[in-house]
């Protein structure tokens, strides 16, 4: 009797055992099964990236087919779509770049030199680098004001190409600076105590010996910053840019284009006319592939000078 | 003095010349490293080492006086605004700037601006943060060096070219869904908006979840759990302020967009929800307004620079916020 009992017992708890490895391995099952759903889903959201990605340029390639060639390159504007053309926004984009391409290098560069190489850890680096980490999150539109304010209405330049570029220095001042800074403090130290170590000053270590090292980073967030400066529109439209300009700029005190700023008014003006939106999306293809052309040209560089020391 | 300037300066021009006429002159005269090394010394009192610091400092500067002139600009053209205009006016819902009797009431362009971030970020948040917790627990390093491409390309296409996509294929997109959408609108504007701050919001998340450390990963492992389980158990309370911070830039960078919503958004000053209609954010106001005539020194002039100075205070405001997370909730391991 007893001992039957006791068997029982075992049988009874060899079965509870079972039924909970079961609903264990059902519960474990049920964990993997939200695991792999939530793999796919978490994928599919950049699966969703990707088609956006691939719809815009298919988009706004096929509709740029049998508007982009040469005669759109090369041609003057004109409010008529068959005759129109991009050369004077080309131009003007090509010398707004001059303009932006020094000041923001020298300026930048130096303001890199200075936080990284002669300010100590003090508060006026603590001040400019708060200020320069603020200024990199203020809308481009505002530039725009300050542009037109400052540049436009005080100093009298107007819509100039020297206004339009001054402000775009100073919308992308705060990337040059911070890449340059990085690449500034990627330089080993040793190559700094090796040149002190020889006698050598402070500029001249800076000149012979970090500034060298440094270049090639220095570029790669110059090319970026231009590239962000180049197809920036909304300062531009703030300086009051007008809409048809017809002539190509000669100097930088002309009025100008921009291939932004074609774009913006064609597509504006697509209610009239709608080839306009071919002309717009031609216009995009030419911006697009100078930014992928200056964007390969960075990589091409931070991947030649990737040196260890 | 004049002497030594102007040697410096053709070592500017080419710095190897010098370099190469003093080593063939200490060739010459034999001189050991150790008076080389005095000769340096002794040039360390060269005006170019104490003026350079000046100069670049003057370079560092021009930073600073950006910010002051952008606040000056603002508050000073902002306050002849306001002398004309009461701030109870300012802040009322009636907005006609060209009208004869002008109004000059901002509460629709406030209610535009928050109304197309909110849908931004409704396609921005969770898209990037599925996109983050993707990169950062589950892709392999082949898919993530194909991601991170593309990802970079979408943060790269300038914003007049998401601004000519949304109103010439998200819009006529949307029209089949909804018929009664206007042609400007502020749904298609907000969600291509939304696109363009998906690779912001994903690579600043994902580094926040890099950043937790892998013993914390390892330990949740050990205990038996799914990948799932140790991202949203785990990783993502760890890297929590992080994540906030990314969707408050993300925000402030909704609300300083300007192209998206001047081209696809339109100009209508209505006061309105219905997000299928036309509405006006504070930044398509400057824009509009600007590249229309509004001729120097009149009150619609100076309301730019009101708004401009909202719009400023805004996007900083939300900057502070989020720098106030990220320091506040940041765990130290």
């Amino acid at each position: 009797m007893i001992l039957e009992q006791t068997l029982n017992k075992n049988e009874m708890k060899d079965l509870e055992r079972n039924s909970k490895v079961q609903i264990d391995k059902k519960r474990i099952e049920r964990r993997i099964l939200i695991n792999k759903i939530a793999k796919v889903i978490f994928s599919l959201s950049l699966v969703f990236a990707l088609i956006v990605l691939a719809i815009l340029l298919y988009r706004i390639g096929s509709q740029s087919i049998g508007w982009l060639n040469g005669g759109f390159l090369t041609r003057n504007l004109s409010i008529f779509p068959e005759k129109a053309g991009i050369k004077g926004a080309i131009i003007g984009s090509v010398m707004l770049m001059m303009i932006v391409i020094p000041v923001t290098l020298l300026v930048g560069v130096s303001t890199a030199i200075y936080l990284e190489e002669y300010a100590s850890k003090s508060k006026i680096q603590d001040f400019i680098r708060i200020n320069i980490s603020n200024l990199a999150s203020v809308p481009s539109v505002i530039f725009g004001l300050l542009g037109l304010a400052f540049f436009g209405r005080l100093l009298n330049l107007g819509s100039s190409i020297l206004a339009g570029g001054l402000t775009l220095s100073l919308l992308v001042l705060p990337i040059v600076v911070v890449s340059s800074q990085e690449a500034i403090k990627a330089v080993p130290n040793f190559l700094r105590e090796a040149s002190y170590g020889m006698g050598a000053s402070k500029w001249t270590t800076i000149r012979k010996v970090v500034l060298p090292v440094a270049i090639p980073g220095i570029l790669t967030g110059a090319i970026l910053s231009i590239s962000r400066a180049i197809g920036e529109t909304a300062p531009l439209v703030v300086l009051g840019i007008p809409a048809l300009i017809m002539k190509v700029p000669t100097s930088i005190m002309d009025d100008f284009t921009a291939l932004p700023i074609q774009i913006y008014y064609w597509t504006l003006d697509t209610v009239l006319t709608p080839e306009y939106a071919n002309l717009a999306a031609a216009t995009i293809i030419v911006l697009l592939v100078t930014l992928f052309l200056m964007n390969a040209i960075a990589i091409i560089i931070r991947n030649k000078s990737q040196k260890s020391y | 003095m004049r002497g030594q300037f102007s040697s410096s300066y053709v070592a500017f021009i080419n710095p190897r010349e010098k370099e190469y006429k003093e080593r063939s002159e200490m060739m010459e005269s034999k001189t050991t490293i150790r008076e080389q090394i005095r000769t340096n010394i002794g040039k360390r009192k060269n005006r170019t080492d104490q003026v350079m610091p000046k100069v670049f400092l003057m370079m560092a500067s021009i930073s600073v006086i950006t910010t002051l002139g952008i606040i000056s600009t603002l508050v000073f053209d902002a306050a002849k605004f306001f002398s004309e205009v009461s701030l109870v006016e300012f802040f009322s819902t009636e907005l006609a700037p060209l009208a004869k009797d002008p109004k000059f009431g901002i509460l629709p362009l406030i209610n535009g601006t928050i109304l197309s971030s909110l849908i931004a970020m409704m396609v921005a948040i969770p898209v990037g943060m599925a996109a983050a917790m993707y990169m950062s627990e589950f892709a392999t390093a082949k898919v993530r060096k194909i991601v991170k491409p593309i990802m970079e390309i979408l943060a790269g296409i300038p914003t007049i070219v998401y601004g000519f996509f949304a109103y010439s294929f998200v819009t006529p997109l949307l029209m089949k869904l909804i018929p009664t959408l206007e042609a400007k609108n502020v749904l298609s504007p907000g969600i291509v908006m939304g696109i363009m701050i998906i690779p912001m919001v994903a690579s600043l998340s994902e580094d926040a979840m890099s950043a937790v450390p892998n013993a914390l990963r390892e330990g949740a492992y050990g205990l038996g759990s799914t990948k799932f389980e140790v991202t949203t158990k785990v990783v993502v309370p760890s890297a929590i302020s992080g994540i906030m911070a990314s969707f408050v830039l993300g925000i402030s960078r909704a609300i300083g967009e300007t192209m998206i919503v001047a081209i696809a958004s339109g100009s209508s000053k209505n006061f309105t929800f219905d997000i299928t209609q036309s509405m006006q954010t504070m930044t398509g106001y400057i824009v509009e307004f600007t590249s229309g005539d509004a001729g120097s020194g009149t009150t619609g002039y100076y309301s730019l620079y009101a708004v401009g100075l909202l719009l400023f205070i805004f996007t900083f405001v939300m900057n502070l916020i989020a720098r106030a997370i990220s320091k506040k909730f940041r765990e130290e391991y």
